[in-house]
């Protein structure tokens, strides 16, 4: 069981305001399914623009990252740069 | 070894003279404007002079009749493009808009945007062509300031967009495109508990990246449908997918070859001439080559968002920051996407901070279609931030290092924006500016000093590299990543670290797109870490391959040769019994053991480690012109590990000056009919050499896990922190808070009067 | 209109072009003679990446007309190694890493020659101020400056 939270307002609108979540995805494409199903657009939107950080590390368009039990998971707008 | 136990690095942190270095101080390096090929044809944009008008029609025929033209183009001649998205490049884009910004279909959105192209013989011709074109415009009423596009009755630039984030769904079209919230924890309870409250609300202008070369192109578009590309850019990768995005053609089809780039600073992470060239040689059958003037660049890209930003801020007596509360409007340009969400995500990122709530309005307004700008956003945050906490620290009567000190994020603590970090130094850089000269030296009258610190996050992403061993013993190492800054010197001293050999014996290349695997473009600081980790990977396979030689000229087991300092070493049993083979021997022998020694690899970097900056300047105040003179200027900056230190520190020292530009002079300056007043290096003033003293930099390391060597990014940092730093260095010297940018002449006269006429 | 035909020398060869009246020598360079070592960043004189020197004095090429070169002696950064001998200067500027993009460090390096022979000793201050039309967004300047002031240096111990 993973904690996820989203402190970003455009996924709250799927989670009907619900910030902090749980899930027992064992890697972000598990982790997109799983949202997918749950909150219907919100997988969609994670998958296609938003970066996941697992325990503190970064990952972008990044599907097979695993997710450790007991893990912290941030769902952030994707980062670019200049 | 190093005391850590880790191998000692025998050329990582070492100053070699970059491999590309003599063809640019010779002259020979071809930069985009550079190339030619034979028969090409010049082409020129045609761009609104309006601000804001609905194009009626436009009529070419004028222009296709003048002798030499060979093709006149306008958006009808592209695709038109739906509101599709997709993700290529540089983060979310949406086509319709690139495209709509690229050539105006049914309105001019803004002062620059182009409407028509040609192409012709001559230059001359390409210009009498241009003033052929008649172009009938409906002028509309327009914005230029971002609180402006936001009040109700404000001209709308797209009747399509509403806002989103917001609750219940609009029914009324509006500038504001996105309204977003970032939110940990309990802030309206926390700002209960604080002694101290600092509100206040700050303004940044629009700025131009400013990259000395001009946008340019040649494009050929061959019978069979097959396009050449030749052009300078943050991405060759990029523009082939954006071109075929745009306009409908093949990945496959198109060919692109990175020229030299004369600076990017993320201005050159999207096409703005290339599509159209494109276009252009398909209707003449010839080559076109396009360059922007300086002008046009002004006008028609770049540049990056001005905003407000509005900061609340809480503490305790003794100086624990408890609780940030801000609100960010960010002007996009004509379409949407300013880079308020980093915006909002680095705003507090200093700080160890949980209660915290950061609302977001991406707005457009009748001005250029913003880009990026090194650490997109988060300078315009910061200035707020790092000013505000200036606020506070003399409020507290505290030193600003110290407060900061108390307050600074560190490995374990939750970010401001939700992840906990890793190892950073945050820290580190500002205990580096403690314990510097910089920080005790005297000032006089009117002098004074600022700091602010800085964040932000990095990016990996998609790379590949290929290492191919020469016959003789020699490297070459194949990139697909534009060498703005040097990173060919990093790339070919990472090989050599693991190869075990001279680094003048590897030779990098920036390949076309045909030529290695995909690369995502430069920038995000992601090359040294991200592609670097694809050279050290391909070169670790080299090695394998090296030693799996070795074992089959010696007739031993692989696993009982060693890579030493360039050489097959027998180990374990066999040690000692056969003479070392060097890289040379292996490779005069490699076709007789099995043919070439090559790799490649490609990968998707993960866990770009965190920046962190900080900013100490000196600066006197002419009280008589409002002339801020800087007097003294210290970067210091957490680097993970220098790879190449000399183009790590011009990194810091470049993007420093970059944002005393920010602080003191460069602005957008629009006439009352929302055009640009100041287009050109004359009116729009970045920092010149007599402007300025030396930028000291200190570069602390702190190493990042996720990286072979331990490098994170720094292109970006570095002018995060210098607009804040300015600012509170000028209140420290004439006791004045600035909260508007450019802090410019003008103002700080401004200022100066208005402080004697209150104090008389 | 008929061209001009200019005769003039370019790095210590003699050279002869053809040019309208309208062509600025930054246009006659590039476009006609293909020495695009000397780069457009303004054409308007502002920013000092087509610096050449004409009879030893520093210009903006931009600034001025192909026709002016009759009878002239230009000299362009092709022209500053001696060979495969480079220029003090221009060896410094790489040890120094006092270049990143590279667009303005043709220009600089003509400039910064310029300086030196006219002030074999400046000091940091009069290099700042010399170098001033001369716009680099990469380095800050900082790099720049060290390798001038350090080539001069080196320079006066030669002579």
């Amino acid at each position: 069981m993973a904690r996820i939270v989203l402190t970003h307002s455009a996924c709250h609108r799927y989670t009907d305001g619900k910030a902090e979540l749980e899930s027992d995805a064992a890697s972000i494409r598990a982790l997109v399914r799983d949202l997918e199903t749950r909150f219907p657009g919100l997988g969609r939107q994670v998958e296609e623009s938003m970066a996941v950080a697992i325990d503190g590390v970064m990952y972008q368009d990044d599907l097979t990252a695993p997710i450790p039990e007991g893990a912290e998971v941030y769902l952030l707008p994707r980062i670019g740069g200049g | 070894m190093a005391p850590d136990g880790t191998p000692a690095l025998k050329v990582v942190g070492t100053r070699p003279i970059r491999p590309d270095g003599v063809d640019k101080v010779t002259g020979r390096a071809q930069f985009g404007a550079d190339f030619q090929l034979p028969g090409q044809l010049v082409g020129k944009v045609l761009r609104s002079p309006h601000a804001h008008a609905r194009i009626r029609s436009i009529d070419i025929s004028k222009a296709e009749a003048v002798p030499g033209v060979k093709a006149v183009m306008t958006a009808a001649d592209m695709p038109e493009i739906t509101s599709e998205e997709a993700f290529v490049g540089e983060g979310p884009a949406d086509f319709k808009d690139m495209s709509g910004n690229t050539m105006a279909r049914d309105k001019a959105l803004y002062d620059g945007h182009a409407v028509a192209a040609v192409a012709a013989t001559s230059a001359a011709a390409a210009d009498a062509a241009l003033a052929a074109i008649v172009v009938d415009y409906e002028v509309l009423p327009h914005v230029i300031e971002v609180e402006d596009a936001m009040v109700e009755g404000a001209p709308i630039l797209h009747d399509d967009m509403f806002t989103s984030g917001v609750d219940p769904k609009p029914t009324k079209p509006s500038n504001v495109a996105k309204r977003m919230v970032f939110q940990l924890g309990d802030v309206d309870a926390a700002f209960e508990k604080a002694d101290i409250v600092i509100e206040r609300k700050y303004k940044t202008a629009p700025v131009h990246q400013g990259y000395i070369e001009p946008h340019a192109c040649v494009a050929q578009y061959a019978a069979d449908g097959q396009v050449q590309i030749y052009c300078s850019s943050q991405g060759q990768f990029m523009v082939r997918a954006y071109v075929a995005k745009l306009l409908g053609i093949d990945i496959s089809e198109i060919r692109v070859t990175p020229l030299e780039i004369g600076g990017g600073f993320g201005g050159k992470t999207l096409v703005y001439l290339e599509p159209l060239a494109v276009v252009l040689s398909r209707k003449s059958g010839r080559p076109v080559k396009m360059a922007m003037t300086r002008e046009e660049v002004f006008r028609g890209s770049g540049p990056t968002s001005g905003g407000t930003v509005w900061v609340k801020i809480g503490a305790k007596r003794d100086g624990t920051i408890i609780a940030g509360d801000a609100v960010l409007k960010f002007q996009a340009g004509a379409y949407a996407g300013s880079p308020v969400g980093p915006g909002c995500m680095t705003a507090f990122a200093v700080y160890d901070l949980q209660d915290v709530r950061i609302t977001g309005y991406d707005v457009v307004t009748n001005r250029p279609k913003v880009a990026a700008y090194r650490a997109p956003g988060a300078p315009i945050s910061n200035f707020g931030i790092e000013s505000a906490v200036d606020e506070l620290a003399r409020e507290l009567g505290m030193d600003p290092v110290e407060l900061r000190l108390k307050n600074a994020a560190k490995k374990g603590t939750k970010a401001a924006y939700g992840p906990t970090f890793g190892d950073i130094g945050c820290v580190e850089t500002l205990e580096a500016v403690k314990n510097h000269p910089n920080y005790q030296a005297s000032l006089g009258p009117n002098q004074g000093r600022g700091v602010a610190s800085g964040f932000w996050f990095n990016i990996g992403g998609e790379s590949s590299a290929t290492v191919n061993i020469n016959e003789d013993g020699t490297a070459v190492v194949a990139t697909g990543n534009p060498d703005i800054g040097g990173s060919r010197a990093s790339m070919a001293m990472m090989a050599a670290e693991v190869l075990g050999i001279e680094v003048e014996r590897v030779r990098p290349i920036v390949a076309d797109t045909s030529s290695v695997g995909y690369c995502f473009l430069t920038g995000g600081s992601r090359v040294t870490f991200a592609t670097g980790m694809a050279v050290v990977e391909a070169s670790k396979s080299v090695v394998n391959e090296l030693k799996a030689r070795a074992a089959k000229i010696w007739d031993i087991p692989v696993e009982a040769v060693e890579w030493q300092d360039g050489e097959a070493v027998p180990a374990g049993s066999n040690a000692g019994d056969f003479e070392p083979l060097s890289l040379e021997d292996i490779a005069a022998k490699s076709g007789r053991t099995g043919g070439p020694i090559a790799s490649t690899s490609s990968l998707n970097a993960q866990g770009a480690g965190p920046g962190f900056g900080t900013h100490v300047v000196d600066v006197e105040v002419d009280r008589e012109t409002g002339h801020v003179k800087v007097l003294r200027y210290l970067a210091t900056q957490d680097a993970g590990r220098a790879i190449h230190p000399s183009y790590v520190e011009g990194q810091i020292q470049g993007g420093a000056v970059q944002g005393i530009g920010w602080a003191l002079n460069e602005e957008y300056i629009y006439d009352d009919k929302g055009r640009l007043e100041n287009p050109g290096f004359l009116d729009y003033r970045i920092p010149v050499a007599s402007d300025l003293p030396m930028i000291d930099t200190v570069v602390v390391e702190v190493p990042n896990p996720r990286h072979p060597y331990g490098a994170r990014g720094v292109g970006e940092v570095p002018i995060v922190p210098p607009m804040a730093a300015m600012a509170n260095a000028i209140q420290d010297a004439i006791g004045i808070r600035l909260t508007e940018l450019p802090m410019s002449p003008p103002k700080v006269r401004k200022a100066v009067d208005e402080q004697a006429a209150a104090e008389e | 209109m008929a061209k001009h035909h200019i005769s003039t020398t370019i790095n210590g060869e003699p050279v002869e072009f053809l040019c309208s009246t309208e062509q600025t020598m930054l246009d006659v360079l590039r476009d006609e003679l293909h020495l695009t070592g000397t780069k457009e960043g303004c054409a308007t004189g502002d920013c000092g990446a087509c610096s050449i020197t004409v009879d030893g004095r520093l210009v903006c090429s931009c600034l001025m007309l192909g026709v002016e070169a009759e009878g002239h002696s230009v000299e362009t950064i092709e022209g500053m190694a001696d060979g495969d001998q480079l220029h003090p200067l221009q060896q410094k500027f790489l040890e120094y890493a006092a270049l990143q993009c590279g667009i303005c460090t043709p220009g600089f390096l003509i400039a910064s020659k310029a300086l030196l022979e006219r002030n074999p000793d400046p000091t940091e201050e009069e290099a700042r101020y010399w170098l001033a039309g001369n716009l680099c967004r990469c380095t800050g300047y900082d790099k720049i400056i060290r390798a001038v002031l350090d080539t001069a240096a080196d320079m006066r111990g030669a002579s």
